[in-house]
């Protein structure tokens, strides 16, 4: 880990003039799981580190009658005991409840969940978020087997890491950001983009904003659940994931969002499977059909293949457990 | 006194940034980064108040490990697991993956489970960090402990203070847990020689003992 | 071996041995009071860590460490691959730094400037026509016997051709390999290493220094595992030496998780392109292998196929494949998991072939083993079936119960030596009743210090509790290092020696005074006694108080008088799993093993080693593997993240059983450390086929493979 200023502010604004406007020069900290090694990688390599941890109000739940506030410093502990966030959201938890790791739910965040960097070995071992090497990304040729199957076409083929922001997008989340000109709301789809150029990150976050709450809508009347195939039942990666939320009409679905994790760069909406669903009384075809068409405009790179197939099933599976009555 | 040598420091920061920083590293070196630092360094420690730029060079943290105010003077950039093995030669933590994987360095801040390797030691100021040293104080072996002795939950033992960590707090919120509970709720722990199947019986049997303690009265917390 | 002093108690007689007894470091590890080499913390100890090479394979053009020995904090800096020097490995170490703490021993590191040329190098073995191209092959010996062409040329012999393979893997020690050395006088020098072989690091630091072997002290009362990487002194051991020569201070100097992953040992390869004969009746005939593998840029490990299974006709090729990665370690069964690997999945093929019952198939074939050892591997098999209730779980290939999940049951079985190694161990028996057993031995985790305990416990009449077990420290008599699961028998038969001379000659001062000659005197219960006559007795306190200021100290040496043990023992190994055939994933149901190693001391220890082998055999046989990359020549997963291990959910329900009794005490004790963990690897692959119909040729087996296989479909 490089030598860094550490800073702690005890308020947003505070903490908003501590950050540089340009990436590189400092980072966010907040639970610290992966900062932390990411320093240690040297993956990152700030000068300075503003710690949230000393903003109170960036922390705790509320509830109102038509969404759910969640502050970015909540712990994934805090979420998982929550009593609205059970009783409304259950997908949530079952979405926090994949961080099969006590130790990472007491220090991690939400926001920093949303905001972890990826997890591509290539970026891990210092050859940047595109993976150059003599001027090309090493990842079309090199092992890929855990990359994107999915907006791949380059320069960036990393997953996007985050186990949250797939069920928070097909909720309709939105997150606020806060910056020297002030807070700005988008919805948490828009939070990520696919970068292009080395120097840009995997999201839209300004370099000197935080991500101050994550904004969940009530969920009426919706059926919510996610599905991660993992290889472990102890802390691992999904190798892909899916959350879906059906608003039903009776038996028919009104209105689906399907969104899948773990399978491009960015947390990836699909809506081919949404109109597969819209429309119509699930069933195990229509939950298989769904599938296929999350994963047609796949296009697996030369050791990923497995993943198309690994989509197909995740979204195939959280769509019937969703209809089933869902997290 | 301690708020008027808070004042002091920050008053030297607020002034200039650069001045208070030579000063640390000047201090950082006198010395020489493990060693415990004066009342006057320690206690200017901010607990409150504006935000303080500290650092890139030693500043003065002061932890609360296992119900003692320990001072040190370190670099930002330590890690209350690296802070406690290299400075405080408490080693009951184990460095293995580093990375916030393994849980070898499991131990617990306000009484809940983390991964010391990737805590900065500035973080933890504020918090009571428990070690498991903590837990076996003049001898006597915490039940988990001697669960894990009984069932043979342990090889070469260096996932293991980890572990026992993880398992005493994973008691703490399921204090009568189910063999599914005890396989969920332990994977943030890895083990090499195969310790599994030995901690799962041990965890068990470590709930009914203290239970049946607790209705005893003998233990507290 | 009747009437020798020294033979173990007959079974009646035994108050301890092969009972569960608790580990006696059993509370020192789980309160974190144990201090490994890593937990060392000396007086002004200096920190040391690494300049790593980023490449697979290149010459050294020039190092500069002018920047790093400038660093205020830097104390010493070692060059380790000088000019000129190749590089075999990513992540080698080139240099080494010491600093007063580990951040500015990091920093410094860092500030160290090597330019490189770049060599050719081969990262991936698998593919044998690109290592043929790359120049990489070398040819080992091939071995024959009988006439396998005519023997597969029999029309009424069946046979079955398929290509199977196991990855590199790493041994991913816990504690990291490394040392914390310490100066004591100019000649003379105190290391703590995580060794397995304390009393033979000395030499090596000696050697290595040019200072007296006898002037070395090495200390490990704790290792954080090993599993056959940890022997060597290595380049990193005598940096440590030099720099905290240089600097007149201690130093530490153990690795980081990522070179540990990347240099610290790796497990050879084995693929194999297998032919395997048999008569319609199962009776097994011929066998043809070409295998090929790797375990680094040196050759290694030819593979002992057919494995336990001395097939009448058969030939076998290998070849060794020199890649660029870290080097060969022995790793807990040195090539004997490859080697089951190759054997049993063609072997489990051709029974479905025949549509055979695996487990008849090998309980048909066991008499192929050598050593007559048929019988035990037929009591073994007969034991696992009842324990795995195969006869209700297992069917043909091919779960063909509705729905995605499909169950399975494989099999396999395994052998190894064990015979104790070479070693020495003195009890020492204070007028105040204290015993002491000292052996320049080391406990890897394996309950090496409770062996000894029970042992001498057991020959003195005493509670475990009374022996003071002193190993892990190369003042104590020299003893055996750890490998080959060679340690139970050395230790308890040096020690069964010494506590039988120390307790004849307690007898000898007793004796006199009880009216009673010495051979008519026997140790039980905490007393001195006359054997049938519990009326002469001294309790243990009054007898040795009887030895006034002379003290009993006696030396046992293995080999030595009597047979206290042997080689030679076997397994059989069942793996239930459950395969979800949308997504591939594995999940084991049960593992089940039927194991012997002769006269078992510890049972609690002995069963512990089952488990954790299988467990340990779950992580090879599902996870592990050391991915490398063929564009950088780096090792992708130099962590715990993507280098994968189970954890405690991912192991399903585990049995064991201890052979134990008529047959098997006699032989004496034999080492166990290696032998479960052998068959995991077999018996997994083959549940995953009988639960899918068709095999996954290589471990490990990831959702990606199982797919892949299905897809293909029909038998591989």
């Amino acid at each position: 880990m490089e030598r860094f200023e550490y800073a702690n502010p005890t308020s947003r604004k505070e903490a908003i003039s501590l950050l540089a406007a340009e990436w590189g020069q400092t980072e966010v900290l907040a639970g610290g799981t992966d900062l932390v090694s990411c320093m240690k990688d040297f993956a990152c390599t700030p000068k300075r580190v503003v710690s949230l941890k000393r903003i109170s109000d960036l922390r705790g739940i509320r509830s109102s009658g038509k969404e759910l506030r969640i502050g970015s410093m909540t712990t994934i502990r805090e979420l998982l005991e929550d009593q609205h966030v059970k009783q409304g959201y259950p997908a949530l938890i079952q979405s926090a409840e994949y961080i099969r790791s006590e130790q990472l739910r007491n220090m991690g965040t939400i926001g920093g969940e949303l905001l972890q960097r990826p997890r591509c070995w290539y970026f891990r071992l210092g050859y940047g978020l595109l993976a150059q090497y003599n001027g090309k990304s090493l990842v079309p040729d090199g092992d890929n087997r855990y990359h994107a199957i999915l907006g791949n076409s380059g320069p960036a083929y990393f997953v996007s890491p985050s186990m949250m922001a797939p069920i928070l997008i097909a909720m309709g989340a939105q997150v606020r950001l806060e910056g020297p000109g002030g807070a700005r709301e988008i919805t948490v789809e828009k939070l990520y983009r696919t970068p292009a150029q080395p120097d840009e990150r995997e999201h839209t976050l300004h370099p000197n904003e935080i991500l101050t709450e994550i904004i969940v809508p009530r969920q009426e009347g919706a059926r919510s659940a996610v599905y991660e195939v993992r290889q472990k039942e102890a802390l691992d990666w999904p190798l892909t994931a899916a959350a879906v939320v059906l608003k039903m009409n009776g038996d028919t679905v009104s209105h689906a969002r399907v969104v899948l994790g773990h399978v491009a760069p960015v947390p990836w909406p699909s809506p081919e499977a949404e109109q597969t669903l819209e429309g119509k009384t699930v069933s195990e075809d229509v939950a298989e059909a769904a599938g296929k068409a999350a994963v047609s405009k796949a296009t697996p790179l030369s050791m990923n293949g497995y993943k198309v197939q690994l989509a197909r099933v995740a979204v195939k599976r959280a769509i019937m457990q969703a209809a089933q009555g869902g997290a | 006194m301690k708020q008027k040598k808070e004042k002091l420091l920050s008053g030297k920061k607020e002034a200039d940034g650069l001045t208070r920083r030579d000063f640390l590293k000047g201090a950082g070196v006198a010395v020489s980064g493990s060693i415990l630092v004066g009342e006057a360094q320690a206690e200017a420690n901010p607990a409150e108040g504006s935000a303080q730029v500290q650092g890139p060079g030693e500043v003065p943290v002061t932890l609360r490990v296992n119900g003692e105010t320990r001072r040190l003077n370190l670099e930002p950039r330590v890690t209350l697991l690296d802070a406690l093995r290299d400075r405080l030669d408490l080693t009951g933590a184990k460095k293995v993956c580093d990375r916030a994987t393994c849980g070898a360095c499991t131990m617990l801040m306000d009484d809940r489970p983390v991964y010391g390797c990737t805590v900065l030691a500035i973080e933890a100021q504020g918090h009571e960090v428990t070690t498991i040293e903590h837990f076996s104080k003049g001898g006597k072996l915490h039940p988990m402990m001697s669960a894990f002795v009984e069932h043979d939950a342990q090889q070469c033992g260096f996932c293991t203070p980890g572990f026992v960590m993880a398992c005493i707090a994973f008691l703490k919120t399921h204090p009568n847990p189910t063999m599914e509970e005890v396989e969920k709720g332990l994977g943030g722990n890895l083990c090499r020689c195969g310790t599994y199947w030995g901690i799962r019986h041990a965890v068990l049997d470590a709930a009914k003992a203290m239970s049946a303690e607790a209705e005893g009265g003998l233990i507290h917390g | 071996m009747a009437n020798c002093k020294y033979e173990w108690p007959a079974a009646g007689d035994r108050r301890l041995i092969g009972k569960s007894i608790s580990r006696i470091d059993g509370p020192a590890k789980s309160s974190g009071r144990a201090k490994y080499s890593l937990d060392i913390n000396l007086p002004g100890m200096l920190f040391a860590k690494s300049v790593n090479c980023p490449y697979a394979h290149v010459r050294i053009k020039s190092i500069d460490t002018s920047a790093a020995e400038k660093m205020p904090g830097v104390k010493a800096v070692r060059v380790i691959m000088g000019v000129g020097k190749e590089v075999q490995w990513a992540g080698d170490q080139v240099a080494a730094v010491s600093a007063v703490s580990e951040e500015i021993a990091e920093d410094a590191a860092r500030a160290v400037k090597v330019e490189y040329e770049q060599l050719p190098f081969l990262v991936n073995e698998a593919d044998f026509d690109k290592d043929k191209t790359a120049g990489r092959t070398r040819q080992a010996a091939e071995l024959k016997v009988g006439d396998p062409d005519k023997a597969f040329s029999d029309p009424d012999v069946v046979t079955h051709e398929g290509h199977y393979g196991i990855p590199v893997i790493t041994h991913c020690c816990l504690e990291p390999h490394g040392h914390v050395t310490e100066w004591m006088g100019p000649q003379s020098l105190r290391t703590f290493s995580s060794t397995q072989g304390v009393s033979a690091m000395p030499a090596q630091f000696a050697e290595a220094l040019n200072i007296p072997a006898n002037n070395v002290q090495t200390i490990c009362r704790y290792i954080g595992g090993g599993f056959g990487s940890k022997f060597q002194m290595d380049a990193w051991g005598l940096a440590s030496a030099q720099m905290a020569k240089d600097a007149g201070k201690p130093v530490k100097y153990l690795l980081e998780r990522a070179e540990e992953l990347e240099t610290a040992g790796c497990r050879p390869s084995g693929f194999a392109r297998v032919k395997v004969g048999a008569k319609k009746d199962g009776t097994l005939v011929a066998w043809e292998s070409d295998c090929w593998g790797t375990g680094g840029p040196t050759p290694s490990g030819v593979l002992p196929i057919p494995y336990v299974l001395d097939i009448p006709n058969r030939i076998r090729r290998h070849t060794f494949i020199l890649a660029n990665i870290g080097p060969a370690r022995a790793w807990r069964a040195p090539n004997h998991p490859q080697a089951a690997l190759l054997t049993m999945t063609p072997i489990d093929d051709l029974a479905a072939k025949l549509n055979m019952d695996p487990l008849q198939l090998l309980m048909k074939n066991a008499d192929l083993a050598s050593e007559g050892r048929g019988k035990v591997y037929r009591e073994e098999l007969q034991k696992v079936a009842e324990m795995s209730e195969w006869s209700k779980y297992w069917h043909p290939r091919g779960d063909k119960t509705p729905g995605h999940i499909k169950r399975g049951l494989g099999v396999s079985i395994h052998t190894w030596g064990g015979r104790g190694h070479a070693g020495n161990c003195l009890v020492t028996i204070q007028p105040d009743g204290s015993v002491t057993a000292e052996l320049g031995s080391q406990d890897l985790g394996t309950g090496t210090r409770t062996v000894i305990a029970i042992v001498a416990a057991e020959t003195l009449g005493l509670p475990v509790e009374a022996i003071r077990v002193k190993i892990g420290d190369s003042h104590y008599p020299f003893d055996g290092p750890s490998g080959g699961s060679t340690t139970v028998g050395g230790v308890s038969a040096s020690t069964r020696r010494a506590a039988v001379d120390a307790r004849d000659q307690l007898f000898a001062a007793v004796a006199p005074g009880l009216g009673v000659p010495a051979d008519q005197l026997e140790a039980v219960d905490g007393k001195i006694q006359a054997k049938g006559d519990a009326s002469k007795s001294l309790t243990w306190k009054q007898a040795c108080r009887k030895l006034g200021v002379k003290t009993v100290q006696a030396h046992g040496k293995n080999p030595g008088q009597c047979m206290l043990g042997s080689s030679g023992v076997g397994g059989a190994m069942v793996a239930d799993v459950s395969v979800d055939t949308e997504t591939g994933l594995v999940k084991i149901n049960r593992m089940a093993v039927a194991q012997d190693c002769g006269l078992i001391i510890d049972m609690k220890t002995a069963e512990s080693q089952c488990y954790g082998a299988m467990i340990m055999g779950i992580c090879y046989s599902l996870f592990e593997e050391k991915i490398m990359d063929n564009i950088t020549g780096r090792m992708l997963n130099p962590n715990m993240e993507f280098y994968k291990l189970a954890g405690i959910g991912d192991i399903g329900e585990l049995k064991v059983h201890m052979m134990t009794g008529p047959g098997y005490d006699e032989r004496g004790v034999i080492g166990l450390g290696e032998p479960p963990v052998i068959s995991p690897g077999a018996a997994i692959s083959n549940a995953v086929a009988n639960a899918i119909g068709v095999r996954v040729p290589t471990l490990p087996v990831t959702p990606e493979k199982v797919l892949a296989a299905l897809a293909k479909g029909g038998m591989a």
